[in-house]
């Protein structure tokens, strides 16, 4: 446990087996916690119900942009093969509809796919080096073996007490407070 | 970890039974002879599981991996010199001439496109069917799709010849002369198909290196390790509220890469369909090419895997079952495959045009029967042993004969290529192709390019995606999670 004298940042509960965790997550988001979170090895089922997470909005970006995508294509192709520099091949219209096609799927596919990556590092908070996890040395446990769940002290119902009371009679094997180290200000939602 | 045999699906049964008290011991035990083959076969904990495939990473090189690498490295270093040759000298170094203008550059290039194909069927269409046992070897087969990408690409930029200049020749780039690329011409597709395909393949893969990239930086003791690793996990931190956007992006990237891994060899098989050549200009061939790609990919994928498990003591993850299901997918396109030569006679036939009768005869039994034959022999004739399931579950005997479909593979687009171009409508050009000891340089330093790039990956990330198969593990999902769900109305 760290003995600084840095701010506190939160509180974790470490379990061994999934379903405390589980059971844990669903009471938590029932009493209306906001800033807590749970870190995994693997995505564990149900914890994304039982924690009360709202749908993902990527699907709905990634089929935006894939039209967009197209719309760009057939655009970029009127533009260059019939605006820009008309050239009659092989006795095809300067405007061939059909021959567009391959071109307007795969950019379809192209802008899909980059949203969906671009939303995988904005929705994830990726590409964020600092966590007070990793400062306390939690980060092997929840990536390898072992279900961590973090309240954050930034939360209205943060009370040290309270949380160890929650986790330690909810299954939770080790509770520790994390106190900030570095002095940076870093927030785990 | 709890103790209990039930796995994830009994509970799944016991959510659709109602809320009783469960199975007794009794029932588990029926129950459990229903259920499938236990993917990992030996009984491991987490931590088990993630340092036997994280050890070939983490530990130092082998003597056969150096071996390896040193003879891939060698074929890289030919690559080289037949590049450079290439490009100083001109593609007139090639064996390409008059009726034969397109050689062993566009065969490579198929060739490759192909072999890249199973490591998308397997990472998105067999995902989006469920099929977990896919769990064990995507991750290799889709850095296979990725190199086998590389290697297909740089074919056809050397085939322009001056490949500095390809940018605008391949690409719709402003440029001084004002005239754009041809839209209508499926060599420019090629370019939208092929580089969308790589695109997204990387990404695909990537994104599903992160956590186990994390994984890595978690475990290393090493602070250049931990930076670099650190770097590239993005920062992945596990949260349950990443997972959640993280595996809706999975389900999607594997969405997007079946219609496009489908479309890429369709469009690669208009660069001849498209044609008015007979032997080309074929309604059969985008199927007939997917077909064969798959079938291509998936020899590669087994051979490169039979090696793998064994050399990196992974048999409990790669199973003897992985290799079985592999050989029959093998199998079934190998037949799809055998069906299409059989419908090309018969349409050719069946068409009446003298000059598409004559192609196809000369295929058979012309100057080329030879690679026709090997072609027939190792796609349609070999492949017919994994009907016995002794010979399919065998690594020893499905070693070469993944190895023969390979061979066959690369010959069917030889046949293809070569047979109906070197006989064309002027007998008086007629010609016989054969490749210089660049061509051959070039194919074999290809080889060595893409088992280079896949020995540094075995060096550098898990071989095997760790966090998904730690998630279908037995007892690795909570107990009554549907139950608890409906009970308290979690379905936000």
């Amino acid at each position: 446990m760290p003995e600084s004298s840095g701010s506190l940042q939160g509180m974790v509960g470490v379990f061994d087996d999934p379903t405390p965790l589980l059971h844990m997550a669903g009471k938590a988001r029932d009493a209306g916690w906001k800033h807590w979170d749970c870190h995994t090895p693997y995505p564990v089922h149900g914890l994304e119900k039982a924690m009360g997470l709202r749908d993902s909005l990527i699907p709905f970006l990634t089929i935006s942009a894939g039209f967009f995508g197209a719309v760009f294509a057939k655009g970029m192709q009127w533009y260059m093969s019939d605006y820009d520099f008309p050239v009659i091949v092989g006795g095809k219209p300067l405007f061939s509809l059909p021959a567009f096609v391959p071109v307007t799927f795969e950019l379809f596919v192209l802008f899909a796919a980059l949203t969906t990556f671009g939303s995988v590092i904005l929705f994830c908070g990726l590409c964020r080096w600092h966590s007070p996890l990793h400062d306390a040395n939690l980060m092997l446990e929840a990536t390898s073996d072992r279900y961590v769940v973090w309240f954050d002290a930034t939360d209205a119902l943060f009370e040290e007490s309270e949380v160890r009371k929650f986790l330690e009679g909810n299954g939770a094997g080790d509770v520790r407070v994390v106190y900030n180290e570095s002095d940076r200000r870093s927030v785990e939602t | 970890m709890t103790g209990g045999g039930a796995g994830p699906t009994l509970d799944e049964l016991d959510t659709l039974t109602g809320e009783g008290p469960g199975p007794t011991p009794m029932e588990k035990t029926d129950l459990q002879n229903l259920q499938p083959p236990p993917l990992v076969t030996r009984d491991v904990s987490l931590r088990e599981l993630e340092d036997a495939i994280v050890r070939p990473v983490e530990s130092f090189p082998t003597f056969r991996w150096m071996i390896g690498l040193a003879i891939s490295g060698s074929l890289v270093v030919l690559l080289m010199v037949c590049l450079i040759i290439t490009v100083v000298r001109g593609v007139g170094v090639w064996g390409v001439q008059n009726p034969v203008g397109w050689g062993f550059a566009i065969i490579n290039f198929v060739f490759w496109v192909g072999i890249g194909h199973a490591g998308t069927l397997i990472s998105a269409i067999l995902f989006l069917f469920h099929q977990k046992w896919r769990t064990g070897i995507a991750r290799f087969a889709e850095a296979m799709t990725i190199f086998a990408v590389m290697c297909a690409g740089l074919f056809p930029v050397i085939h322009t010849g001056r490949p500095w200049l390809a940018w605008y020749w391949l690409f719709p780039l402003p440029n001084q002369h004002h005239v754009w690329i041809n839209f209508r011409s499926p060599l420019a597709w090629d370019v939208f198909a092929v580089g969308t395909y790589f695109t997204v393949s990387l990404m695909f893969w990537y994104t599903g290196m992160i956590p186990d990239m994390a994984l890595l930086r978690d475990r290393a003791r090493n602070p250049l390790r931990k930076l670099l690793y650190g770097i590239l996990s993005l920062g992945w931190r596990g949260s349950a509220r990443a997972w959640h956007h993280y595996e809706k992006a999975y389900l999607l990237f594997a969405g997007l890469s079946t219609p496009l891994v489908l479309s890429v060899h369709s469009i690669v098989s208009f660069d001849f369909a498209v044609s008015i050549l007979p032997g080309w200009h074929t309604t059969i061939f985008p199927p007939y090419f997917v077909a064969g790609a798959v079938f291509s990919g998936f020899g590669m994928v087994c051979m490169c895997l039979i090696v793998l498990r064994k050399v990196f003591h992974l048999e409990h993850v790669i199973t003897i079952r992985h290799l079985e299901l592999m050989n029959k997918i093998i199998i079934a396109t190998g037949l799809m495959v055998g069906y299409a030569y059989a419908v090309e006679f018969f349409i050719a036939w069946y068409s009446g045009v003298a000059a598409e009768r004559f192609v196809f005869l000369n295929r058979a039994f012309g100057p080329y029967a030879w690679a026709y034959w090997i072609m027939v022999s190792c796609n349609v004739i070999f492949p017919q042993l994994f009907w016995f399931r002794r010979i399919r579950r065998n690594p020893w005997l499905v070693f070469p004969i993944v190895i023969l479909v390979n061979v066959g593979m690369w010959f069917e687009r030889f046949v293809i290529v070569v047979t109906s171009l070197h006989r064309d409508f002027l007998p008086s050009s007629w010609s016989y192709y054969i490749p210089t000891w660049i061509d051959l340089g070039l194919l074999a330093g290809s080889f060595g390019l893409f088992f280079t790039l896949l020995l540094l990956f075995c060096r550098f990330a898990p071989v095997v995606t760790v966090a998904e198969l730690k998630a279908v593990l037995p007892n690795s999902h909570p107990k009554h999670a549907g139950r608890l769900e409906r009970k308290r109305g979690y379905d936000a």
